[in-house]
């Protein structure tokens, strides 16, 4: 089915499960889902990083028959879901340090190579998530996550993106966007919040290893994010989801406002959602109505130094040339779309 | 198979026999040729299955290891001095999961001054780490140490460094014996985890711990530790009964029977001490050598039992804590509380410094006078380190140091003639 369903009286872009035909439903619509991270767990309310990996581990169990060992970076995923002696996980979990979550994704496939070996197959049907917060991902995991691309592991790599280090504080992270306020990056001085000019693109450092399969998404749209897990879960070798998690917490947002605010970073083009294949761009996820930057910004506390009396104009056209970028970079906009 | 062959390609067979499933690999010397051997040996065929993976880092090194080996695999790396240090996180977290990685260490100099050559101050960092430390005097023993390490790893849970003196053992060629597969087999049965991450039954490994249970959870690395100084004579009794030869244990002593004098040493210096004690016993001095072949577990007991019966006790180590002396006997004089022995810490053979019998003779003789200072560096050239302390309480820039001492020792190749 080419033709992407849209329902905007909804006002909501979101498709119910009804509307949808079977295979395309969620698999948390499914009473047979594995439930890999069970409630219980401490996360904040409206925090978008369960709610991602509750999606993204269900959608590869259910790709993979519950054949799935996932390792996890130290992080918030991995302090809520496991206070001792309770867990929230449901599959085989392995949480070793903070920077090395790809390498032991790289161990655990591995040992299941040689165990299938062992066993007379050509390759195990058990398969391999990593998962890791932006600061496990692109700053101290950074150099094991490269090793993993570079070797082509067999290992899903999945980046729950909140834009700081949330667990720590909410410090400043190499994925922190700029004019943010975090604990590092105080909204004071000349220059308020996040440097411009610094951080990095960790898709497109991934696309450049030329692995079989990077994707972006949101927890705006589940749906999606699951059909890329399960599209990767079809692929072997190294595979990267990078997928942005609002985290009210640390972004100084509402809890009931996470999906919402997905929804505006990726309609601003503030985050573009697309998927590549061996480094080149395959689809992207259009922007339906585009809005301004200053939609996505104003709900967060933490650009709340740019608005108001003593707000940063100039700081706001830099943020908007930004998302302006991503959308010629990547094809936002339909031709009926531009304004 | 008696075979004359390198230390680390010894080494390398001794692994492949044990039939490791995933080895990790990263160069740093001088373990180089050991992974070298082991690639090897899986590229050609020779060791299958087995996944040879050549990571980014030492960290990444470790934590392949950790990722395989808590999957069931039985892993094998090997690393030496940055590369140890680099790897440290990943090495307190190996062990305190309780994953049964075998690893070597090449045994190398920490720097700054940046230095290739051996000296223990890479494991000596890692005492602490909960992974067991087993040192080898010889390439024979190195190699049966391997053969005995993963059978002590595997039976505790434990992960276990073999260390090797780098170059000394891992570059020489020596005749060594090498079991047959058969024989291996018969002594290292397949790797039956306690802890898997598996579809068919899935666990949480690596859960965060509070204050509630973390003591216990450290205890009872101890604990393993403590049951360790059983298992490790009992695997070397094992072996020495299946392969014909001693090697491993907790400590051997050599000539201590009815010394006065006992030099205490790890790893490949014991050689020395043994030809320098034969020359000495020769001219009527009663001294012997206690080689600690156990370090962590520390064997306490039978340290104290070997030792009690002397007058006094030098320890000639390859390791220096900084502003308190030696490592080694700080752990010996624990060993002797309550005893009347003298005590002496001799910090010898730094980055590659040889230890020479001459030297080692003069040191000891010292001793048996009572004339040696209770931490002595031996061979230490006092000229270039007074000259040094001299040029820094003259001038405020006095300059980097170790490039100082370099230009007034001067051209290494005048010394060399």
């Amino acid at each position: 089915m080419n033709q992407a369903v849209k329902f905007y009286q909804t006002g909501t872009f979101t498709v119910g499960n009804r509307l949808l035909a079977p295979e395309q439903r969620t698999v948390q619509a499914s009473i047979e889902r594995n439930n890999s991270i069970n409630s219980g767990h401490r996360a904040c309310q409206g925090c978008g990083e369960a709610l991602g990996a509750r999606y993204a581990i269900d959608a590869a169990m259910r790709a993979t028959g519950n054949q799935v060992i996932a390792a996890n970076a130290t992080g918030c995923l991995e302090v809520f879901s496991t206070p001792y002696p309770e867990t929230s996980w449901q599959l085989p979990w392995i949480h070793s340090l903070f920077g090395n979550a790809a390498a032991v994704g790289t161990g655990i496939a591995a040992a299941l190579k040689v165990k299938a070996l062992k066993a007379g197959l050509a390759k195990s049907s058990v398969r391999v998530v990593s998962q890791g917060g932006d600061g496990g991902t692109t700053d101290i995991g950074f150099g094991c996550l490269s090793g993993m691309f570079e070797r082509n592991d067999d290992v899903l790599y999945i980046c729950y993106d909140n834009e700081a280090y949330m667990n720590t504080g909410v410090q400043r992270s190499s994925a922190t966007p700029p004019g943010a306020r975090t604990a590092t990056t105080m909204a004071v001085g000349p220059a308020p919040g996040a440097d411009f000019g610094k951080g990095k693109n960790l898709p497109r450092i991934a696309m450049a290893h030329e692995i079989p399969y990077v994707a972006t998404a949101t927890v705006d749209d589940l749906h999606d994010l699951e059909a890329k897990v399960e599209h990767a879960m079809t692929l072997h070798g190294a595979r990267y989801l990078h997928i942005l998690v609002p985290c009210p917490l640390g972004w100084g947002s509402a809890s009931h406002d996470t999906i919402r605010l997905a929804r505006l970073a990726r309609e601003t083009g503030i985050f573009p959602v697309f998927e590549a294949e061996h480094g080149e761009v395959t689809r992207v996820t259009k922007i339906r109505r585009r809005l301004p930057v200053e939609d996505y910004l104003r709900p967060q506390r933490r650009f709340a130094h740019l608005f108001g009396p003593k707000g940063n104009a100039e700081m706001l056209v830099r943020i908007q040339a930004d998302a302006d970028k991503n959308i010629r970079r990547y094809g936002l906009l339909d031709e009926e779309a531009t304004p | 198979m008696l075979k004359q062959t390198e230390g680390s390609r010894a080494v390398a067979e001794a692994v492949a026999l044990c039939r490791p499933d995933v080895i990790c690999a990263y160069p740093i010397s001088p373990q180089t040729h050991i992974v070298e051997g082991l690639g090897e040996l899986v590229k050609s065929g020779a060791l299958s299955p087995c996944e040879f993976i050549n990571v980014e880092s030492e960290f990444a090194a470790m934590s392949v290891a950790i990722g395989s080996s808590a999957t069931g695999a039985r892993t094998y790396t090997a690393t030496a001095s940055q590369g140890l240090l680099f790897m440290a996180e990943a090495v307190y977290n190996a062990s305190g999961l309780g994953l049964p990685i075998v690893m070597t260490i090449a045994n190398r100099a920490i720097g700054a001054p940046i230095n290739i050559w051996n000296d223990h101050s890479d494991s000596m960092s890692q005492r602490d780490s909960g992974w067991l430390q087993l040192f080898a005097e010889t390439n024979q023993e190195a190699l049966d140490l391997h053969i005995q390490a993963f059978r002590l790893a595997e039976e505790l849970s434990m992960p276990v460094m073999v260390c090797m003196d780098g170059f000394i053992l891992t570059h020489a060629y020596e005749r060594v014996d090498i079991p047959d597969q058969a024989e291996v087999d018969a002594f290292l049965p397949p790797y039956e985890p306690r802890q898997v991450l598996d579809p068919a039954d899935p666990v949480s490994i690596g859960a965060m711990v509070g204050p509630e249970a973390f003591m216990e959870v450290r205890y009872l690395a101890h604990a393993k530790q403590i049951s360790a100084l059983e298992s490790i004579p009992r695997i070397a009794a094992e072996f020495e009964e299946r392969f014909g030869r001693k090697s491993g244990g907790l400590v051997r002593g050599y000539r201590c029977e009815d010394a006065e004098t006992i030099v205490v040493a790890l790893g490949s210096v014991i050689g020395t001490l043994k030809d320098t004690i034969d020359a000495m016993r020769d001219s009527g001095v009663k001294v012997g050598v206690l080689g600690i072949q156990s370090y962590r577990p520390f064997p306490l007991a039978a340290v104290r039992g070997a030792l009690q019966g002397a007058q006094r006790v030098v320890v000639v180590e390859k390791s220096f804590c900084v502003g308190l002396g030696g490592v080694v006997s700080t752990d010996v004089r624990l060993a002797l509380s309550g005893l009347q022995l003298h005590g002496y810490t001799v910090v010898a053979g730094l980055g590659g410094r040889a230890i020479t019998q001459s030297s080692l003779e003069r040191m000891l003789r010292d001793a048996i006078a009572d004339k040696l200072e209770p931490l002595t560096f031996l061979d230490l050239d006092w000229r270039i380190v007074n000259r040094q302390l001299e040029r820094e309480g003259q001038t405020r820039r006095s300059g980097p140091i170790a490039e100082n001492l370099l230009r007034d020792v001067g051209p290494i190749a005048a010394k060399v003639a």
